[in-house]
């Protein structure tokens, strides 16, 4: 092999230059959110396993394609049947099924309409707001904050997922307090909790922190706190901070 | 101040008016202030370390004369951060934390997780079927216990001390039923995402039968002391009522929605763990009001027995089944044994795993340090907790731990119907209306 030739380079190429180490391309079907960087979760220490360097993409359930399958379809076009009526037809931005469970992804400014659309469409008839739930996604660019409403239609026996994500830097979206009067302490957790801001609810304070609390708990960001534990001579960190699979 | 005045219970002038600190034998102090004011409207501060709240529950009440006009909660006494924590334990880890949620139904907190992450892992048909059978039989037990502290703490709450005796002397057998198998009386961590943690210990299903058996002879002593009792339906009729459409409104699910007559129930709208293959009916009852709420606990308790034997017989019919998923790679590998003292480590395992297998002491470390991956997605799976639906939203990147789970807890969405169901009544019947929704503030504030 020449590169065994005192004084001459190995002719091979860096590990993660051959083509069998390329990352594979990714599926149209999904979508990409951001990276997860290394296996053991250390930072700043030497990295001897050779596994500090992974990087592999963290990717969510893709966009379905129209038709959808069984009553998929038929939520999905009543939907778009009443959201053109009510001259909204470009609210809703994509449609995800995974797992046998359907979630449409909203517009922030067509959420009222939407909500209104599924509650009282005799064909979809979601009556019931089970809850908002918020989830915070630090690496989805310009969508950081999502809120989650669950909904039950109790004529039909269905349940869908209504999802909205806001910016961070501009965390406001409408309240659907007007139509689900369940969402009040719902939308009062998740403001609570996340810092989204819910525009028309009757009196958004915080619910579980104190009022004078700072900080958003439930955000990436927000550490969880606690204090490294002695324990039999050794010290035992606190929970975030210790050595984990990430 | 003169030496007989009690320096905790003092008035202060506030810009909202007087505030009296009560704090128990003030009362002609607080008359005596009070009458100096020529308005009626009192606001009163009611817990949250108050008897009769049904927990630590801060209730705001206003009031003119003995008539409540406005009623409001605050909550969030019990927040202690189990959403949070449990981002920072691997998935399996997660039970534990949320078994303490709603600490008097932990077994559907556990199951509700567990079902949610299964559906993520799409492993829902690999679960065995005896940790299904024995998932139904520790929730409809739990169902029972925990119906039996409604009961019992609505009770004591309206000064029926005896029904606070028995429901807590019969809530007593359950919680041995538990402890024989699982360990542990509360805060289980036994439904796990694949299974359940252990096999069901031998002389289990005679002690079982035997619980109830007992429950059939018990059961009607609460009928007979309270289902016409004069003094508790005066009391409990009429009171806190709320209608079908109110609590489609407020989104109630449970015990009060089913008292408007709306045969809604999950384990029969959308069966999990097999439920659609139990022998039960969904109580209901017409009144829309907290003695109806009662009735309805008492028959699902009836409802639950007939559930615990048969799956009591079934599995009689399962014996050396397994309770966990095939699947090395998930299934949580450890097992404990009843040793002399106490439940600890099973010698066999160690054996297998120190001395037999290479493979076995892989997946076992692997699990036990790393944990299993679950792909990326969110999953709701609700399931029929004694007080309504309770659902956990379970948000995964990839990775070995909960991105987020969130719990959707029937006590705190039920928990907002105190204002409408207590308002324009006397304050004696916001004590029973709230004991009629059960809340259980461990679920409230998570």
């Amino acid at each position: 092999m020449s590169g065994d030739e005192p004084g001459k380079a190995p002719d091979q190429r860096a590990v993660d230059e051959s083509p069998e180490n390329a990352p594979a391309t990714l599926d149209p079907e999904v979508r990409a959110v951001g990276a997860r960087h290394g296996m053991f979760g250390t930072k700043g220490s030497g990295d001897t396993s050779g596994y500090g360097g992974l990087v592999q993409p963290v990717v969510y359930p893709g966009l379905a394609r129209r038709p959808l399958d069984g009553w998929h379809e038929e939520v999905a076009s009543a939907l778009d049947a009443a959201l053109a009526a009510a001259g909204v037809s470009d609210a809703v931005e994509g449609i995800v099924v995974h797992r046998g469970e359907i979630t449409f992804h909203v517009r922030r400014d067509g959420l009222p309409a939407v909500a209104r659309a599924l509650r009282d469409d005799p064909s979809l008839r979601f009556e019931v707001l089970s809850g908002v739930s918020g989830v915070h996604y630090p690496d989805d660019k310009d969508r950081e904050l999502h809120a989650v409403y669950h909904l039950l239609s109790m004529t039909w026996n269905r349940r869908i997922r209504v999802e909205v994500a806001v910016p961070d830097a501009d965390p406001h979206l409408p309240s659907v307090v007007a139509t689900y009067p369940t969402a009040d302490w719902h939308e009062r957790e998740t403001y609570d909790m996340f810092g989204l801001v819910f525009d028309g609810h009757p009196a958004l304070t915080r619910i579980l922190m104190p009022d004078d609390w700072p900080g958003r708990p439930q955000r990436k960001d927000y550490p969880l706190g606690g204090i490294p534990v002695e324990y039999k001579g050794g010290t035992v960190p606190p929970p975030d901070q210790r050595r984990s699979y990430n | 101040m003169t030496a007989d005045q009690d320096m905790y219970a003092s008035s202060t002038e506030t810009t909202e008016g007087r505030v009296f600190t009560v704090s128990g034998q003030d009362w002609d102090q607080i008359a005596e202030g009070l009458a100096e004011d020529d308005s009626d409207r009192i606001v009163v501060n009611m817990g949250p370390q108050h008897p009769s709240t049904h927990g630590v529950l801060r209730l705001i009440l206003e009031l003119e004369g003995e008539t409540v006009t406005e009623a409001r909660c605050g909550i969030g006494y019990l927040h202690t951060g189990i959403e949070k924590n449990m981002e920072f334990r691997s998935w399996v880890q997660g039970v534990t934390f949320c078994t303490r949620m709603d600490y008097l139904s932990p077994f559907f907190n556990e199951a509700t997780y567990s079902l949610g992450v299964e559906r993520l892992l799409d492993i829902e048909d690999q679960v065995p079927e005896k940790a299904d059978v024995m998932r139904v039989l520790l929730m409809e037990l739990n169902r029972i216990s925990s119906h039996l502290v409604a009961i019992a703490t609505g009770g004591m709450e309206i000064g029926a001390l005896t029904v606070m005796t028995v429901g807590f002397r019969e809530r007593e057998l359950v919680l041995d039923l538990f402890e024989l198998i699982t360990g542990l009386r509360m805060n289980h961590a036994f439904i796990r995402p694949g299974g359940v943690a252990q096999d069901l210990p031998p002389g289990a299903l005679d002690e079982i039968r035997a619980f109830v058996a007992l429950m059939r002879k018990r059961l009607p002593e609460y009928a007979a002391l309270c289902n016409a009792n004069p003094i508790f339906k005066a009391r409990l009729e009429n009171v806190g009522t709320l209608d079908l459409e109110g609590c489609v409104a407020l989104g109630l699910t449970g015990p009060v929605l089913r008292s408007t007559g709306y045969p809604w129930d999950l384990r029969k709208s959308e069966p999990y763990c097999g439920y659609e293959t139990y022998d039960f009916d969904v109580q209901t009852w017409d009144t829309a009001d907290s003695y109806g709420r009662f009735r309805i606990r008492l028959n699902e308790m009836w409802e639950s027995l007939k559930i615990v034997e048969q799956a009591a017989d079934r599995l009689a019919g399962l014996e050396g089944a397994p309770v966990m998923i095939e699947d090395k790679k998930i299934g949580w590998p450890s097992q404990l044994a009843i040793g002399s003292d106490g439940m600890g480590n099973s010698l066999d395992h160690i054996r297998h795993i120190m001395g037999e297998s290479m493979e076995a002491l892989i997946h076992h470390f692997k699990l036990v340090t790393e944990g299993f991956r679950v792909p990326a997605g969110q999953a709701y799976v609700p399931v029929e907790s004694p007080r309504g639906e309770l659902g956990a939203h379970v948000v995964s990147d990839g990775g070995t731990r909960p991105f987020r789970a969130h719990f959707r807890d029937p006590s705190f969405t039920n928990l907002q119907a105190t204002s409408v169901m207590s308002e324009g009544g006397m304050i004696s019947d916001v004590i029973v209306a709230i004991a009629s929704i059960d809340p259980v503030m461990g679920g409230v504030d998570r």
